[in-house]
C-alpha cells in the first residue's frame, strides 16, 4: 500500500492504495464517486471514460500511481448541474435509454469537443468507436455531438 | 412512505384518507370478485395527492431503458389531467401484491391491459375531485372539466385546486365505471415530454444496482464452474487472502464468493483462486450443438402448428424449394454487469437489486433467509439494460447467500468474463423448411422443422419459444406445419430481447424472400399476397416501402431488403440499404415502419426502434457464443462483437397513427433486421445467407 494523492474535480483525496489499482475503482469504491462506470477492465466499452489533465482515458486500465499529480474530471465534475454543453445536448436529444453508458460518452464526447470544435461524422465515429451502448443510441449521439458543437 | 398502510384493502381502487390529509389510491384489478385470490394481483399505479397539490405516482415496474419510468405516470397523469409539472414519481420496492404484477418482460408494462388499468386509476381519482368540487360549489359533476390539477366549473369560471379538494374526496364512495378519455382529449399521450430521469443519468446521479452503499458495505465476486454442470472440491483460499483488501473466501451454492475491501481487490482474489473443478459430463462444442440440431431435424418433431394439409399440398405442387437456417447462441452483455447488493441480518434483510423481477428476487430472498415479505425490502435500482437477462435469479442469490455468510452488508459484481460466460443465454435454433409453389408461383404449402434449446432447459414436447416467430407470423398459409424438437442440453437458455422471433423471423423472412426468387416475384408483392387478410400488417409493409422508396434505384453496389415481423400486439417492417465494404455488410440506412397500436411517447418509439435495430444489428453482424467443451470461450468485448458507433446507420422511424390497444415498443423492431440485412446480401452476391452471425 502506499499513500496517494489524487486529484478529482478539484478535490484532493489521500488515500492508501496499492499503486497499480485502476483509477476506476479508486473512484467507486474508495473515494466514492460511482457516476463513472465499470463496464468490461480492458478498455474496450469506455463506460469508465474520465479526463486525465483534459484528455479522455480509460480509467480501468490507468493505474493510480500514473493519475497522481494529474488533474482527475469525473462527470460529477464536468459541470455542477448538467449545464456543459455536451450534457444539455444530450438532454435535448434524449440520447439516454438504460443509461449506463452515458457517463463515459458523455466524457468522450466533451474531450473530443474540446480538442474539435466541429467535428465531422468520421471524427465522431473515430473519437466515440471505444464507446459501447447496448441500447444502441449511436444515431442520437452522433446528432447530439453537433448539436453541442453548434450550439457550444 | 406514510400513506402505505392505508392501502391493504382488496377492494377495486382502494382509498383512504393520508395521515396529515390528502387522497391515496391504489390500482386494483377492475371486474375482479373482491376476495378471490387473483384480485390482489393486478396493476402497477399508485397514487397519492397532497393538501399541497403535489402528486406522487409510484412506478412499479423497472426501467431498463424503455422509459416506463416516465410513460407509465404518463398514462395515470393524463387521465387524472394532472399538472405534469408537479408530479413526483417513485420507484416503488417489492411487493408481494400492492402493485400487482412487477415483473418487467416481455414488452408488458403498458400493454395486456396495463394500459387500460392506469387510465383507471388516474380516471377515478379525476372523478372524485370533480365530485368533490361539484358538491363543494353545489353544481352538477357534468358542469365541470378539469385542467392542471385543477377543477374547474366551466360557466362562472370558479377553480379549485386538486390539493384543496383531496381530502373531501377521499370520503366520497369510489365511482363503478369512471369515464375514460377519448383519444382526442389526451394532453399527455402522444407527446414528447422530456423523460424525468434524462438528466440524472447524464451527470452520473442515477443510482444503478453496481451504484448501491450501505455502510459498512463489503465488495465481492463469486466464481462459477467454468464448465455448464461442472461442481468444485473446494478450494485453498489461501492466494486470494494474499491479495492485499481480500477478508474472505467463502462457498455459496453457485461457486465461490471471494470478499474485499474494493470490487478490484476481490477481482484480483477471485483471479488468484486456485480451484479444484469437477467439470462433468458436458462436453459439447458449438460444432457439437449444431451437429445435434441437425440430427433432430433429421426425424419428424412435435407438431406445433397446423393449418391445411401442408403434406398434401407440398406433394401436389409445381415446384419445391427446401433450405436449412442457423442462429447461434448470444450473449445478453448487459452494460452493467450482473451485479446484487444485500444486506441479511437476523431479523431482516435488505436488497438493492438490478432486477426486472422485484418479487421474484423477494421471494428467493425470504428462501435463502427464512424471513417474512414484510421482513426483505427489495429496491429496484437503475438497469444497466436488460433484456431478459435481469429476470433471473442467479446474481441475487450470490449477493443474498454471501451477505448470508459473512454477516455483513455485501455487494456482488460479476467480472465481465464472469457476466458473459454464466449468461442464460439466447436459444440456438437450426430449422429446415420446404415450400411449394404452384404452377402460378403462389405458395401452396409450407412445411417448417425447427431444432431448437428450450429456456431453461424446459422438458417440453414443443419449445413454444423456439417456434415463435414462424408458428406465429403475420403470413396467413393455408396449408402450413410447424414441427418442434427442442434439444434439452446443460447450457443455460433465457430470454433475450424479443424471444424467439429474435432468430426465427431471421430464418422465416430469408425463406419467404427464397420463395420470391424461386417464384421470381418482387419480394414486397409476394409478401402482401401471404399476409392475405392482415390488413394492418399490409399497412405496415405498404408504408415501409413507400417511405424507403421500394424500386426506385440506389448508387452502384448498394441493394435493399426487406423482413417484417408481427410480435406482441405490433407489427414492423424493415427495409435495410447495406453494401459490401472492404469485404463486410456495410448497413447504410434503415427505414423502420411500425404499428404499436396507441402510442404513448413517440419519442420513446422512435428510441427502441433505433436501438432495437442496433441490437438485431449485432445479432446479423457479429454476436455470437462460442462454445468449446462444455463452457464458453467469448469471455469479453473483444470476443463478442458488439455494433459500435461507426457500424451504427441512420435508422428513420415511420409509425402508423392509431388509437388501438397498445402493443409491444421494446422488442417487435429487433428481428426484422438481420433477415433485411442478409435478403440485401443476396442482391448484392447471388448467395444466400443461412446462418447467423453472417460471414461473407
Amino acid at each position: 500500500m502506499a499513500s496517494i494523492t489524487l486529484t478529482v474535480n478539484g478535490h484532493a483525496h489521500t488515500v492508501d492504495l496499492q499503486p497499480e489499482m485502476p483509477l476506476l475503482w479508486a473512484i467507486r469504491d474508495v473515494i466514492g464517486l460511482t457516476g463513472t462506470k465499470f463496464g468490461c477492465g480492458i478498455s474496450q466499452c469506455g463506460a469508465c471514460t474520465v479526463h486525465l489533465d483534459g484528455q479522455a482515458v480509460r480509467s480501468c486500465r490507468v493505474q493510480v500511481a500514473d493519475a497522481e499529480g494529474r488533474a482527475i474530471t469525473t462527470i460529477e465534475g464536468l459541470s455542477p448541474d448538467g449545464s456543459h454543453p455536451v450534457q444539455r445536448a444530450f438532454a435535448a436529444e434524449e440520447v439516454p435509454q438504460c443509461g449506463y453508458c452515458q457517463s463515459g460518452q458523455v466524457m468522450a464526447a466533451a474531450a473530443l469537443l474540446a480538442s474539435n470544435g466541429a467535428p465531422t461524422d468520421e471524427d465522431i465515429d473515430r473519437a466515440m468507436e471505444r464507446n459501447l451502448c447496448r441500447c444502441g443510441t449511436y444515431d442520437r449521439i452522433r446528432r447530439a455531438i453537433h448539436r453541442a458543437a453548434k450550439e457550444g | 412512505m406514510p400513506s402505505i398502510s392505508k392501502l391493504t384493502r382488496r377492494d377495486f381502487l382502494a382509498l383512504g384518507a393520508v395521515a396529515g390529509g390528502g387522497l391515496a389510491l391504489g390500482a386494483w384489478l377492475p371486474g375482479q370478485q373482491r376476495g378471490s385470490a387473483a384480485d390482489a394481483l393486478q396493476p402497477g399505479a399508485f397514487v397519492r395527492i397532497d393538501p399541497d397539490g403535489s402528486i406522487t405516482i409510484w412506478m412499479a415496474r423497472a426501467d431498463m431503458g424503455q422509459g416506463v419510468r416516465t410513460s407509465l405516470p404518463m398514462i395515470v397523469a393524463d387521465e387524472l389531467d394532472a399538472d405534469w409539472n408537479r408530479v413526483e414519481i417513485i420507484q416503488a420496492d417489492a411487493h408481494p401484491n400492492k402493485y400487482g404484477g412487477q415483473m418487467t418482460v416481455g414488452s408488458s408494462s403498458v400493454r395486456r391491459g396495463a394500459w387500460t388499468r392506469l387510465r383507471q386509476a388516474g380516471a377515478t381519482a379525476r372523478e372524485m375531485l370533480v365530485t368533490a368540487a361539484a358538491t363543494q360549489w353545489g353544481v352538477a359533476t357534468s358542469s365541470c372539466r378539469t385542467e392542471a390539477s385543477e377543477v374547474i366549473h366551466v360557466s362562472s369560471g370558479r377553480r379549485l385546486g386538486y390539493g384543496a379538494l383531496a381530502d373531501a374526496a377521499s370520503k366520497l364512495p369510489v365511482p363503478a365505471s369512471p369515464r375514460l378519455k377519448e383519444p382526442s382529449e389526451f394532453r399527455l399521450i402522444g407527446t414528447r415530454v422530456p423523460l424525468v430521469d434524462t438528466l440524472a443519468k447524464l451527470t452520473g446521479a442515477a443510482g444503478f444496482g453496481i451504484d448501491a452503499r450501505t455502510p459498512g458495505m463489503r465488495f465481492a465476486t463469486v466464481l462459477r464452474p467454468p464448465v455448464f454442470g461442472g461442481t468444485f472440491d473446494g478450494c485453498d483460499p489461501a492466494p486470494a487472502l494474499a491479495i492485499p483488501g481480500v477478508s474472505d473466501v467463502v462457498e455459496i451454492s453457485s461457486g465461490i464468493a471471494v470478499v474485499a475491501d474494493n470490487t478490484w481487490a476481490a477481482f484480483e482474489g477471485m483471479r488468484a483462486l486456485e480451484v479444484n473443478w469437477h467439470h462433468g459430463d458436458f462436453t459439447m462444442s458449438s460444432a457439437d450443438l449444431s451437429a445435434a440440431f441437425a440430427k433432430a431435424l433429421e426425424s419428424p418433431g412435435a407438431e406445433a402448428r397446423k393449418n391445411g394439409d401442408a403434406v398434401a399440398a407440398l406433394s401436389g405442387s409445381a415446384k419445391r424449394i427446401e433450405a436449412i437456417y442457423e442462429a447461434p447462441l448470444l450473449s445478453h452483455a448487459t452494460m452493467e454487469p450482473m451485479n446484487c447488493t444485500a444486506d441479511v441480518r437476523a431479523d431482516r434483510c435488505e436488497i438493492w437489486a438490478p432486477t426486472q423481477n422485484p418479487q421474484g428476487t423477494q421471494s428467493i430472498a425470504m428462501k435463502i433467509t427464512g424471513l417474512p415479505a414484510e421482513r426483505v425490502q427489495v429496491h429496484i435500482t437503475y438497469l444497466g439494460c436488460g433484456w431478459g437477462r435481469r429476470s433471473a435469479m442467479d446474481f441475487v442469490e450470490d449477493a443474498v447467500e454471501t451477505s448470508k455468510k459473512i454477516g455483513n452488508p455485501v455487494q456482488v459484481v460479476r467480472t465481465r468474463e464472469e457476466d458473459m460466460r454464466h449468461d442464460y443465454y439466447r436459444q440456438a435454433g437450426m430449422c429446415r423448411f420446404e415450400a411449394g409453389l404452384d404452377a402460378g408461383g403462389r405458395v401452396a404449402a409450407l412445411t417448417c422443422r425447427v431444432a431448437s434449446t428450450p429456456i431453461y432447459g424446459r422438458a417440453l414436447a414443443v419449445d413454444g419459444n423456439g417456434v415463435d416467430g414462424i408458428a406465429r407470423s403475420p403470413y396467413r398459409f393455408a396449408n402450413f406445419r410447424v414441427e418442434s424438437h427442442p434439444v434439452v442440453t446443460e447450457i443455460p437458455i433465457g430470454y433475450w430481447r424479443s424471444v424467439g422471433p429474435s432468430q426465427n423471423t431471421f430464418f422465416l423472412e430469408c425463406f419467404v424472400d427464397e420463395i420470391a426468387h424461386a417464384a421470381g416475384r418482387d419480394p414486397v408483392d409476394l409478401r402482401r399476397e401471404l399476409l392475405g387478410d392482415n390488413t394492418r400488417a399490409r399497412g405496415v409493409l405498404d408504408l415501409a416501402a413507400e417511405k424507403v422508396g421500394w424500386g426506385t434505384s440506389l448508387p452502384a453496389g448498394r441493394a435493399r431488403g426487406i423482413a417484417i415481423v408481427e410480435d406482441k400486439d405490433s407489427i414492423v417492417a424493415q427495409v435495410a440499404e447495406v453494401s459490401i465494404e472492404n469485404g463486410e455488410p456495410k448497413v447504410h440506412r434503415v427505414v423502420a415502419a411500425g404499428d404499436f397500436g396507441q402510442v404513448i411517447h413517440p419519442g420513446i418509439v422512435e428510441a427502441q426502434v433505433s436501438g432495437s435495430v442496433i441490437a438485431g444489428l449485432g445479432a446479423a453482424l457479429g454476436e455470437e457464443i462460442v462454445l468449446e467443451r462444455g463452457r464458453v470461450v467469448s469471455g469479453n468485448f473483444r470476443d463478442y462483437q458488439m455494433i459500435r458507433m461507426a457500424q451504427a446507420p441512420v435508422v428513420e422511424v415511420h409509425i402508423v397513427p392509431s388509437t388501438g390497444d397498445p402493443g409491444s415498443v421494446g422488442e417487435p423492431a429487433l428481428p426484422p433486421i438481420a433477415p433485411a440485412v442478409a435478403n440485401a446480401l443476396f442482391t448484392l452476391t447471388g448467395t444466400r445467407i443461412r446462418k447467423l452471425p453472417i460471414r461473407l
